[in-house]
């Protein structure tokens, strides 16, 4: 099984009632298979606050309830976390987060076990698929125990490695009555002072508990290197030390064990910690006075493996093999038809600024088309653009734009969108609506009229929408019709008021999306110009001097027509004459 | 047993996932320790991609590291070219003749290498280098190269014709399944 789906099993298994979520890489998988199991609910929430407190509702009502997302929604999260460390819990509460530690899908690489420090929450991280289901599971008794949401900690080579896995029953455990307790719920001044001393004194529970938990195991091995690791940094150490070093795995990661670790540093020779990303571990050791190394050894940046983790600790790694050519690069492009591409053309052809989200469409930064100047965050490009344009006034109204996706403008764009209409910033908005929340793997969002089991769901009328918010100026483009694309975002940039673009067409990938024929190249026409380069469509290739259509990739979606001024770019023969 | 590693490379969208999902099959259906760790999100989009398959008494790493690799199966020639640095000396590799240009290559930035199969057997690699879309597509598919190549991969493997074939069962969709039996039979006989 995937650690994701494990995880899920896990979920599953403990009775789970009610899990919201926001898809992201690598955490996205989780509860799409909980969405597969019949007797649990299961959404796709809007975004990850809204996710937790839907997940906290359900715990408060008196249901074991589960969350999930990925390290940067933990961000967008972190207002209900904070507090929901003091209230606790009434039924179990899990929150999985999954980490992406050499940035695979990801725009940085922050360690989340800060946030279960911050918010003082225990935090349980898994080494493979069986501790995902085990530990998933686990979670759920630990958090009714200690009355404490609990965070379960997956990371990429975790979430997306599948190992064998023992599934068991799913038990589902009797509802915990609601009672109205306002001390404990309402987290107002008086009442939240009353609570912090207890989350201290929860911390300190769990401390002792840390320090017997069967979650955190010793290996014995040769005594001269003793290491301390969990989750993949462990399979690594493992991998490369065997029995030549004892280790000590922890798999309860907040609150870190003190006797445990000084008992476990006194047995050996020398103490290495091999961690990813930050120094948690390594500075919980210095502060217990332990002679320890870690990162003057290991790097802070990228995911680790068997080679580096031998490297680092001066061991022999395997040889390579050099390869006498130069091998190009093969960076992710925008698919062929993809509808993102029509709109970026004509971003880089107005040499307009293009303030950038989170989304397949970050693509477009890359060259060819090379239309984009910022992405920071969910939402960030419509606030960012209103803040742009506060500062530059006309300077740069007439040429900036924001571009988000369908999902992320509904995740939190909307706010940004609000800070327009509300404070006044002559600003242009493009929603690139693609029906589909595409770069996780096409999850259904508020927008599609479709719920996370394919059913249909509430719609948001998009232009409705941005009507009501007080944007007068709300208008739809086809983006594969570059002409009209152009012509709408000139009237719009030139506006003395704020304005929307919503540039629609269904991804090409959605299964509901039939291809129309590939086109082929008229090589008597074709002039060898390359115009039609300037788009970046994978299809499209200089052969011989001439353009050449790749007829397995090519779904005939015409933009390439549009850049041609020869018509060299046809339809074949007997589609023609249909 | 030693632990023994594999990669299926290619570009995104060619299907290496199934590979894998067939692969981890039929080596925990033989009774083995597997791990297989794949990547999803962004690089899938058209970019290289790698997957690692890994087996053995018992399995920590879900990773295969340069220099570790026993076999690495390319669904692309460019791509067994870039990932060569992570084959054993002794390592062979197996891989579709398909050339896919890459973004750089076809915004004329760089060059497709010419010479790739011989360059790859200059390094010692044993290499199986064969036209598995050609034999897909005589299968009925182009999207069934996964399964040609697996087929491909069994001739090295000791496991008997009837646990590829539950195995395969298992992992492809039954109204593909013909198709892929085709395919996998046309991978084996090549």
């Amino acid at each position: 099984m995937l650690g994701n789906e494990a995880a899920a099993r896990g979920i599953y298994e403990a009775g789970c009632s009610v899990a919201s979520s926001y898809p992201g890489t690598p955490s996205t998988e989780i509860t799409e298979e909980l969405a597969k199991y019949g007797d649990m609910y299961c959404e796709w929430a809007p975004n990850e606050k809204v996710a937790m407190e839907v997940a906290f509702g359900a715990a408060l009502a008196g249901k074991r309830s589960f969350c999930a997302m990925k390290h940067v929604g933990l961000n967008v999260a972190a207002d209900p976390l904070f507090t929901i460390s003091y209230t606790g819990i009434n039924a179990g509460m899990v929150i999985g987060v999954a980490d992406d530690p050499g940035m695979h899908s990801s725009q940085n690489e922050q360690d989340s076990r800060h946030y279960a420090i911050a918010a003082k929450l225990p935090m349980l991280e898994p080494a493979d698929s069986g501790e995902c289901l085990q530990f998933a599971k686990y979670a759920y008794e630990l958090s009714e125990k200690f009355d404490t949401a609990v965070i379960l900690r997956l990371c990429t080579r975790i979430s997306h490695s599948q190992s064998v896995v023992e599934t068991g029953e799913r038990v589902v455990p009797q509802d915990v009555k609601y009672e109205k307790k306002p001390s404990k719920y309402i987290m107002m001044p008086g009442f939240a002072k009353l609570r912090h001393p207890i989350v201290e004194k929860r911390t300190a529970d769990l401390l002792s508990f840390a320090e017997t938990t069967g979650l955190n195991r010793i290996e014995e091995g040769d005594r001269s290197l003793g290491v301390i690791a969990s989750g993949t940094a462990y399979q690594y150490a493992k991998e490369v030390l065997g029995k030549n070093a004892s280790i000590l795995k922890l798999g309860l990661v907040n609150p870190l064990p003190v006797e445990l670790i000084k008992n476990f540093a006194k047995t050996v020779d020398r103490l290495v910690v091999i961690e990813e990303l930050d120094p948690i571990i390594e500075n919980h050791c210095r502060s217990l006075g332990l002679k320890v190394e870690g990162k003057s050894l290991f790097p802070m940046v990228d995911e680790f493996s068997q080679n580096l983790v031998a490297k680092c600790l001066g061991m022999p790694a395997a040889k390579s093999k050099t390869i006498d050519a130069e091998i190009p690069n093969r960076p992710p492009v925008m698919c062929a038809g993809c509808p993102h591409r029509g709109m970026f053309y004509i971003l880089k052809k107005l040499n307009v600024t293009v303030l950038g989200d989170i989304g397949c469409y970050t693509l477009g930064a890359a060259a060819p088309l090379n239309a984009m100047d910022s992405t920071i965050c969910m939402g960030a490009s419509i606030s960012g653009l209103h803040g742009f344009n506060k500062a530059l006034k006309e300077q740069s109204e007439k040429t900036t734009v924001a571009v988000i996706g369908d999902s992320t403008f509904m995740h939190s764009g909307v706010t940004g969108l609000i800070d327009i209409a509300y404070n006044g910033s002559n600003s242009t908005v493009i929603i690139l609506d693609n029906s589909i929340t595409g770069m996780t793997g096409h999850q259904q969002n508020p927008t599609t009229g479709f719920n996370i089991k394919g059913d249909p769901a509430g719609k948001i009328d998009l232009e409705a929408l941005c009507h009501a918010i007080g944007i007068h100026s709300v208008r739809v483009v086809d983006p594969y019709d570059l002409k009209e694309c152009e012509k709408v975002v000139k009237e719009e940039l030139a506006k003395e008021e704020a304005s929307v673009i919503i540039s629609r067409r269904p991804c090409v990938l959605l299964k509901y999306v039939k291809p129309k024929p590939a086109l082929f190249v008229d090589t008597e026409k074709c002039r060898g110009c390359k115009s039609c380069m300037k788009i970046g469509c994978p299809a499209i290739s200089i052969k011989n001097g001439k353009a050449k259509i790749d007829d397995t990739l090519c779904v005939g979606c015409g933009v390439c027509t549009q850049l041609c001024a020869f018509d060299a770019f046809c339809l074949p023969a007997k589609e023609a004459a249909k | 047993m030693k632990t023994t590693s594999i990669m299926i490379v290619g570009v995104g969208g060619q299907g290496s996932l199934l590979a894998s999902k067939l692969l981890g099959r039929i080596l925990m259906n033989e009774g083995h320790d597997v791990k297989v760790s794949e990547v999803h999100g962004m690089s899938q989009r058209g970019g290289s991609v790698v997957t690692y398959v890994r087996f053995g008494d018992s399995v920590a790493s879900p990773v295969v590291d340069k220099g570790e690799a026993d076999y690495i199966i390319s669904f692309e020639l460019l791509e067994a070219a870039r990932w060569i640095s992570y084959l054993k000396p002794e390592g062979r590799v197996i891989t579709n003749t398909q050339q896919i240009d890459p973004m750089p290559v076809i915004t004329g930035a760089a060059q497709y290498p010419e010479k790739l199969v011989e360059k790859m057997k200059q390094t010692g690699a044993r290499v199986d280098a064969f036209d598995a879309l050609s034999l897909a597509e005589k299968a009925g598919s182009p999207k069934a190269v996964n399964i040609v190549l697996m087929g491909r991969l069994s001739k090295y493997f000791g496991f008997s014709e009837k646990a590829w074939q539950g195995a395969i069962e298992q992992s492809v969709p039954a109204k593909f399944l013909e198709l892929n039996r085709r395919a996998f039979a046309l991978g084996k006989e090549s």
